[in-house]
């Protein structure tokens, strides 16, 4: 018998769990997908963590309808999920006199939007917010509701919180195919086997342009990978309070220099071309584009207090913007087409995804009522996901506390980022499990400080062992394909 | 027929660089060491060149599963791979003391390989450290 | 094991600098010394360091690693040093409290006479030399990778790159074709060997195991696990050299790239560092800026031999000893006064037994309630009643003053602390 569901949702990415969490409210059977060992694999994973205030997409763009109801949501959101969230606000610095009308194109572009918040600082009022600012800064735009999160926090708590609803998510499982009756899909084809459903939302960021192919759906359409590169700093060395954009150019925002909520400071990306789906290699000319980039907004930079790079990959589309007189063509596609039936599509949901998210989640839901879904809600929905403890944000006297009810708590793993066993072994047996070294340090945060795990790697890679009750030897750091450890010592030529 | 060869003295970290005249396997003259250490190295080297060797072997219900072991004195270069492909074979069982010997007369070189640390039993260290 | 709440000396870290400035604290008379360490068991990286080369300057002998840590550990242990394993410290002050925890007797606080800082140093990780490329899995540190083959007895590959000639990474080189794996190359971006000399004769010559000088890692490729390495030369100025790039395949990288001072801890501790060394400025007594806060070893600066470790290890837990000793007999001078029966506080809170050998000491002090009857204002220790004196009433408004004089020397030298009750006559 075919296992079958009302919705399958492909790509665990931020806006897949979103959908996942949203359609949870309603009494409907939903499975998600995800080819990864994890969730939050993709661009979810690697971006600038930045909740947009919404003044840079185009006028009339879905990016900015999305951008502009996505933005307020995130406040009910992060206290219903427990994710760190900040509204810090945000500033486009302009350097030198010849980039100041750049910001008042963003101003006029933000209020055409309806961004709130919004406001022109002077030279003087720039320095004295941020002290490491180049001081040939000429004036900057100010926007209040601009935010700052942890992308992964967010993406597993809407996925977290859709599972406590009665969402199954399967991980490892990678879509091949569809089942079609006509021109309806009836499911769909993995290398887990086969699923049934009445719906299928197509939420696989990267590879949504071949999924929707697969649909017979917009031959046209095409992914291509804009990769990101990115420094983080020790937060020990330099810290950054602010947001800071550049004056954007025709390439994009811009090389920024932003804060973690961890509170190491981050610069990137810059904006590159790739062919390959999956190449997140950075590049050593990347890596001096990016440098010289965030130099010129903050000069005190300094290179020993790098502690990380990585690469980012922004799913960059061709869909043509649906508003009439608007000639753009790299908008969102949010649709259910009318070639076949069953099918939601997403497509080219590339920044300000993140922000956008939970506002796409909601158009789904419209969309699909719209067809004449009749989404009932359920009475015991729950909206509300705990946080579990995080040893390092604790005060002294919580700690204690904590410890006495496990001693687990008490057994400090990663010293750089005070991560404890306790943390560990929860996040191992979550609702979603994370079963690897990187699902580990994506929830914990363990092994990301000036060590870079070089101290925590043998320890955790013992507790994941016992804890799941498989050898070390099966420990992986992303899933298949990459374990860490390939022979007892003693066993040469085994 | 003379010859000059140029040896790097291991025998501490300084790391002398000995200029060694030989005559097939005699030694002349040593010149560049700082110490007679290196005249002895060089003689050595020349004639039957030596290292000491550090290494693990399996332990049985220890703290770890292994327990490190060195050879007691440098032995023949020539029988490293081999000491090495005997040190596999072992399997000892904890406690294991300091110094305990792992082989005696390795390979007949007349050198023990003996064990660098006690290795306590996986449950007499836990008990050790609730203490 | 039951914590003390103060220690005259306690140690961060139990490598060779910690193990060694723990002997010689309880040496110099220190009473309570306390040594904290996060590992399972004593000796910090000597632990993994099974190679023999320890001990030749100060023990005149070649010992491996671990022998010369062991025999530290035996004499901490018949010293009666006392020791917190599994324990990571979390903070210290500049009022040398400390904050730590583990998993048997929870979140602690600790307070020292004196510190001294061990904690050691860290490798240089791949994102602070910058090597661009993927994020596969198999890059590890040289330590990382020793901690492994050695002491958790599993093998991260058997065909292996490792960048840089420092002493770990040569050993390291060693270590692995001891255990059946292929070493491929050792690159070194500067002009010369940046470890010992002796370890390139027995690590690398022995073996025939290539080292390139002025080479470096250009891009790691491999998405799930290192696949190969690209090697290039770099020129004078440290520009790769075109043309010069070669593919090496592998499924390893090790990273030799040198050592930091680990100094998270002193930072909060208010310790200043030297820009240069990473490591905190200190006086030739090894203290810190911070009073009665020593640092010795490889968190001061990186050495070459662990031999000058266990003797900074010495002089700065001798000289810590000394500096809680004198605290401690500062503080053992000092009498605490406890405002008893409807005394609301007394100035001073304690005072100092040597100064009423000479000296008067006036002891000023308000009510809590009034009483509006003669009453007694006394000083007492425990039963014995030092001294007291009468009043017509006490009222809460009006400071109450009674002076301990020379006579009473005799009785306040003796007392652990003094209480003053106020009560009708």
């Amino acid at each position: 018998m075919l296992e079958k569901y009302d919705f399958i949702i492909i790509g665990g990415g931020v806006v897949g769990s979103m959908i996942a969490r949203w359609l949870s409210r309603y009494e409907a059977s939903v499975l998600l997908i995800e080819k990864e060992a994890d969730i939050c694999m993709g661009a979810s994973s690697a971006n600038t963590a930045i909740v947009h205030a919404g003044y840079d997409p185009l006028p009339g763009s879905l990016k900015a309808r999305m951008n502009i109801v996505g933005n307020p949501m995130w406040d009910q959101l992060s206290g219903e999920l427990s994710f760190p969230f900040e509204r810090r606000g945000d500033y486009v610095v302009a350097v030198g006199e010849e980039e100041l009308p750049g910001l008042d194109t963003l101003m006029e572009q933000g209020k055409v939007n309806g961004v709130p918040g919004m406001k022109m600082l002077s030279k003087a009022e720039v320095l004295a917010r941020e002290k490491n600012i180049n001081p040939d800064v000429s004036g900057a735009l100010w926007a209040s509701t601009g935010g700052i999160c942890d992308p992964f926090a967010v993406t597993i708590a809407a996925a977290e919180n859709a599972v406590m609803n009665g969402v199954k998510v399967l991980l490892n499982t990678s879509f091949e195919d569809f089942i079609m009756e006509g021109t309806r899909i009836v499911g769909i084809k993995t290398n887990r086997g086969d699923f049934g459903c009445r719906w299928v939302i197509n939420s696989a960021g990267m590879y949504s342009d071949e999924i929707m192919h697969k649909a017979g759906i917009r031959p046209e359409f095409v992914i291509k990978p804009r990769r990101g590169e990115y420094f983080v700093f020790d937060r020990a060395d330099l810290t950054i309070d602010n947001v800071l954009f550049p004056v954007p150019s025709l390439k994009g925002k811009g090389i920024l220099v932003t804060t973690t909520l961890h509170g190491n400071t981050i610069i990137g990306p810059n904006s590159v071309f790739g062919e390959e789906k999956e190449d997140r290699s950075t590049t050593h000319e990347g890596l001096e584009e990016i440098w010289q980039g965030a130099k010129n907004l903050v000069p005190c930079l300094n290179q020993k207090h790098i502690i990380a790079m990585f690469v980012g990959l922004r799913p960059y589309g061709n869909g043509p913007c649906k508003s009439p007189g608007i000639d753009y063509q790299h908008d969102y596609i949010i649709e259910i087409p009318t070639e076949v039936q069953g099918f939601v599509n997403l497509g080219g949901i590339e920044s300000p995804g993140l922000t956008s998210s939970p506002a796409i989640a909601q158009e789904v839901v419209d969309l699909l009522k719209d067809a004449g879904e009749k989404l009932k809600e359920k009475k015991e929905w729950d909206p509300v996901r705990r946080a579990r403890p995080r040893f390092r944000d604790m005060s002294h006297k919580e700690r204690k506390l904590l410890i006495e009810k496990d001693p687990r708590y008490g057994r400090v793993i990663c010293r750089c980022e005070n991560v404890t066993e306790g943390e560990i072994a929860a996040e191992i047996h979550a609702p979603i499990p994370a079963t690897t070294y990187d699902a580990l340090k994506r929830r914990t945060w363990l092994g990301t400080g000036r060590c870079q795990g070089g101290f925590d790697m043998p320890r955790v890679v013992k507790i994941i062992a016992d804890e799941l009750g498989v050898s070390p030897l099966e420990v992986t750091k992303k899933g298949q394909g990459s374990n860490f450890l390939l022979r007892p010592t003693k066993q040469v030529g085994a | 027929m003379e010859e000059l060869k140029k040896l790097i003295c291991i025998s501490c970290p300084q790391g002398c660089t000995l200029e060694v005249t030989v005559e097939g396997k005699t030694v002349l003259k040593v010149d560049g060491e700082s110490c007679k250490q290196g005249i002895e190295y060089a003689e050595q080297e020349i004639t039957d060149p030596r290292r000491m060797i550090a290494s693990t072997v399996q332990v049985k219900n220890g703290y770890h599963p292994l327990v490190p072991v060195y050879t007691k004195m440098p032995i023949p270069k020539n029988t490293i791979k081999n000491v090495l492909k005997e040190l596999r074979k072992v399997e000892l069982t904890a406690p294991v003391a300091l110094g305990t010997v792992v082989i005696k007369n390795v390979l007949g070189t007349g050198i023990d390989v003996i064990t660098s640390r006690d290795m306590p039993t996986r449950t007499a260290e836990q008990d050790h450290f609730l203490k | 094991m039951v914590l003390k709440n103060i220690y005259d000396v306690v140690v961060i870290g139990s490598g060779p600098g910690g193990l060694a400035a723990a002997v010689a604290a309880k040496k110099e008379g220190a009473e309570d010394v306390l040594v904290i360490e996060r590992d399972m068991e004593l000796g910090g990286i000597l632990i993994q360091c099974i190679h023999n080369g320890f001990g030749v300057e100060i023990f005149k002998e070649d010992l491996p690693g671990p022998s010369y840590a062991q025999r530290f550990i035996k004499e901490v242990f018949s010293l009666g040093v006392e020791i917190l394993l599994d324990t990571m410290v979390l903070d210290i002050t500049p009022q040398r409290k400390i904050y730590a925890s583990n998993k048997r007797l929870g979140f602690v606080e600790i307070e020292a006479r004196s510190i001294v800082l061990a904690m050691g140093c860290r490798e240089r990780s791949r994102p602070q030399i910058r090597i661009p490329g993927t994020r596969p899995v198999g890059v590890y540190t040289a330590g990382t990778a020793q901690r492994w083959v050695n002491v958790e007895g599993y093998m991260p590959g058997n065909r292996v790159v490792i960048l840089g000639s420092g002493d770990i990474g040569m050993i390291m080189a060693r270590r692995l074709t001891f255990e059946g794996a292929k070493v491929e190359r050792v690159l070194e971006v500067m002009p010369y060997l940046t470890g010992l000399t002796r370890n390139y004769v027995q690590c690398l010559l022995d073996f025939d195991i290539q080292l390139q000088l002025r080479h470096t890692v250009k891009r790691v490729l491999g998405n799930n696990c290192v696949e190969a390495v690209e090697a290039v030369q770099v020129d004078e100025k440290w520009n790769p050299v075109p043309g010069s790039e070669e593919i090496i395949p592998c499924d390893t990288l090790l990273l030799s790239v040198g050592l930091i001072p680990e100094n998270e801890l002193s930072r909060k501790a208010g310790v200043k560092l030297d820009p240069i060394t990473s490591g905190p400025y200190v006086d030739d007594n090894f203290q810190t800026n911070v009073p009665g806060i020593f640092a010795a070893g490889n968190v001061v600066h990186v050495y070459d031999l662990v031999d000058w470790v266990t003797e900074a290890g010495f002089q700065a837990g001798k000289c810590a000893a000394k500096y809680a000793i004198v605290t401690h007999r500062k503080e053992s001078n000092y009498v605490p006064l406890i405002a008893g029966d409807n005394v609301r506080y007394i100035v001073p809170q304690k005072l100092d037994k040597r100064n009423l050998e000479e000296n008067e000491i006036r002891l000023q002090m308000r009510v809590t309630q009034p009483i509006e009857q003669p009453v007694w204002i006394e000083v007492h220790d425990k039963e014995n009643l030092v001294a007291r004196k009468a009043e017509r009433y006490v009222r809460p408004g009006e400071m109450v003053t009674v002076v301990l004089k020379q006579k009473n020397y005799k009785d306040v030298e003796k007392a652990e602390n003094l209480t003053i009750n106020i009560a009708p006559r």
